[in-house]
């Protein structure tokens, strides 16, 4: 089942051209990794998807976007967000306690019943392996918390508000080689009931979780393919020196 | 390059010596008020009606008078304030209307304060009917600080990191709801500075209140905001220059009462702003 299709996808923030002429599609339950240098577009592909790039003044955009089969734009924008996730570069958590963090958006869809929030707050948190750090401070700033922990915060609180996708804007860029373990681990156990899009500047990791893997260049996407087969054979040459260090 | 270290030291010098010489007037201002003020202030001072023409007994009315037209300055002037500021730091696009509000409020910050005075005086007192009254004086006032309050909470507002905005959104919260539980609630020490600064504005100006509510002597308290009544600074500057005979130390020790309260609203709200710092959580 396809999640998004982008049909001769432009955008642009003011002069800037950001994407152009993008045709891609999303799977359901697969992990896309998108990677590229910096400036390539790949993570004004990713905002696309739940239309963060609105917020951008001198934002425009033309050609197709749909998700679910349903044009993006005519989407209600607060239900396309809750229904697509998203988990930013740095850890970001709320000034609130962890609990509050992870049940903000709960809240915000109207839920009030205590002990159903707290119900919500304990999955999400187990679904990021954070519980049983946290389990006995839920009501600590969630600012105390390690960059690791701040960053499965933020994976729980997307997930506690159920979405269906999930976008990942290089979540372990600011996170040692442990923590970014450990969200991975999340990441893979979490493909069985969420569609996954990972933007990263971490070529290995592109190699490790995703199913398949697009390489933007310059707002252009060059190539999508099987995983195995953009580290293995890529078809465009510059798909082959981008992975193999030789610029980026 | 032998002379750099010698250079250094000179400028240092001068910038320290600037710096030292604003701490002077404020210092020298504090002493001599309370050296010469204090001996006016006592029980009686504080809490009795002027007697003798204004040459003895206390200052009572004032001080009330001060109080209700501060508060009502600020009542007026905050909620308009705040709801402006979160206008136009979290709606407004950039275009022309939008242009000539802001250009409009920087404006209202550079008219003179007995401009302010004329005004409240033809528009309040005398189109409005309200009359020479608290609700006059106090809405003259709320004019007068609302740029600063404006201002203030704008940049408040705007001094929100924006990531916490989009985490908000992400989350599939609205524009609303995101200003309401997120940026707000982080915002609130800054609109208390702005407050502050209002309220220390809003009680020692002179002008604004001369035509719209400041009585010239009124041994009484103001039965409901309709009525006029007499303020601090009016009545320093009444006891000052328009009463002879007055005792240096009843003139110092208004101003003492006057600098005391607007140091004190500004403590008030000092303490409030610390402990919504100490809450805040990053």
């Amino acid at each position: 089942m396809v999640k998004f299709t982008a049909r001769n996808l432009n955008i642009w923030f003011g002069q800037i051209h950001a994407l152009k002429n993008v045709n891609i599609e999303v799977e359901a339950n697969e992990i896309l990794s998108v990677i590229g240098p910096s400036n390539s577009g790949k993570t004004s592909f990713l905002r696309m998807l739940n239309r963060l790039n609105d917020l951008n003044p001198g934002f425009k955009m033309n050609g197709e976007l749909e998700f679910d089969k349903e044009e993006i734009r005519k989407i209600d924008v607060e239900i396309l967000r809750k229904r697509v996730g998203m988990v930013f570069a740095l850890p970001l958590p709320l000034p609130l306690s962890i609990l509050e963090n992870v049940a903000y958006g709960v809240r915000m869809h109207g839920e009030k019943d205590r002990n159903r929030i707290s119900e919500i707050v304990e999955r999400s948190l187990k679904q990021a392996y954070l519980w049983d750090e946290v389990k006995d401070r839920l009501n600590v700033s969630a600012f105390k918390l390690s960059g690791g922990q701040q960053q499965r915060l933020c994976i729980a609180r997307t997930l506690a508000v159920e979405p269906e996708v999930i976008l990942f804007d290089e979540p372990c860029s600011g996170l040692d080689p442990i923590s970014t373990a450990k969200v991975e681990e999340a990441m893979l156990k979490l493909k069985k009931d969420y569609t996954i899009v990972l933007v990263t500047n971490n070529v290995k990791q592109a190699a490790r979780v995703g199913d398949r893997t697009a390489f933007f260049l310059s707002g252009e996407l060059v190539e999508l393919d099987r995983t195995e087969k953009i580290f293995t054979a890529p078809s465009d040459t510059r798909t082959d020196g981008y992975i193999r260090g030789k610029f980026g | 390059m032998r002379n750099t270290k010698g250079v250094q030291k000179i400028a240092f010098f001068f910038l320290f010596l600037a710096t030292l010489l604003i701490v002077v007037p404020v210092g020298l201002i504090v002493v001599i008020i309370i050296q010469k003020g204090l001996p006016a202030i006592n029980w009686q001072f504080l809490s009795d009606i002027p007697r003798q023409g204004m040459r003895a007994g206390g200052i009572f009315p004032a001080i009330i008078g001060t109080f209700y037209l501060v508060l009502g300055a600020i009542i007026f002037a905050l909620p308009i304030g705040l709801l402006a500021a979160i206008y136009l730091s979290e709606y407004a696009k950039d275009n022309v209307l939008n242009r000539i509000i802001k250009l409009a409020i920087v404006n209202l910050s550079g008219v003179p304060s007995v401009v302010y005075g004329l005004f409240g005086l033809a528009l309040f007192v005398v189109f409005l009917k309200f009359g020479a009254s608290i609700l006059s004086g106090s809405l003259t006032l709320g004019i007068m600080i609302l740029p600063i309050i404006i201002t203030t909470s704008r940049e408040a507002l705007e001094s929100v990191p924006q990531s916490f905005r989009e985490v908000s959104l992400s989350l599939g919260a609205s524009k609303w709801q995101t200003i309401r539980h997120i940026v707000l609630p982080n915002a609130i020490p800054g609109i208390l500075t702005g407050t502050i600064l209002g309220l220390g504005r809003a009680a020692g100006e002179t002008a604004p209140i001369l035509f719209t509510v400041a009585a010239f002597y009124l041994p009484q308290l103001p039965k409901s905001i309709f009525d006029q009544a007499m303020a601090l600074p009016y009545h320093l500057y009444v006891i000052s220059t328009q009463v002879p005979n007055v005792d240096e130390k009843i003139r110092y020790g208004t101003a003492l009462v006057l600098l005391s309260l607007v140091l004190f609203m500004n403590l008030v709200a000092i303490i409030i702003r610390y402990n919504f710092r100490k809450k805040k959580k990053w």
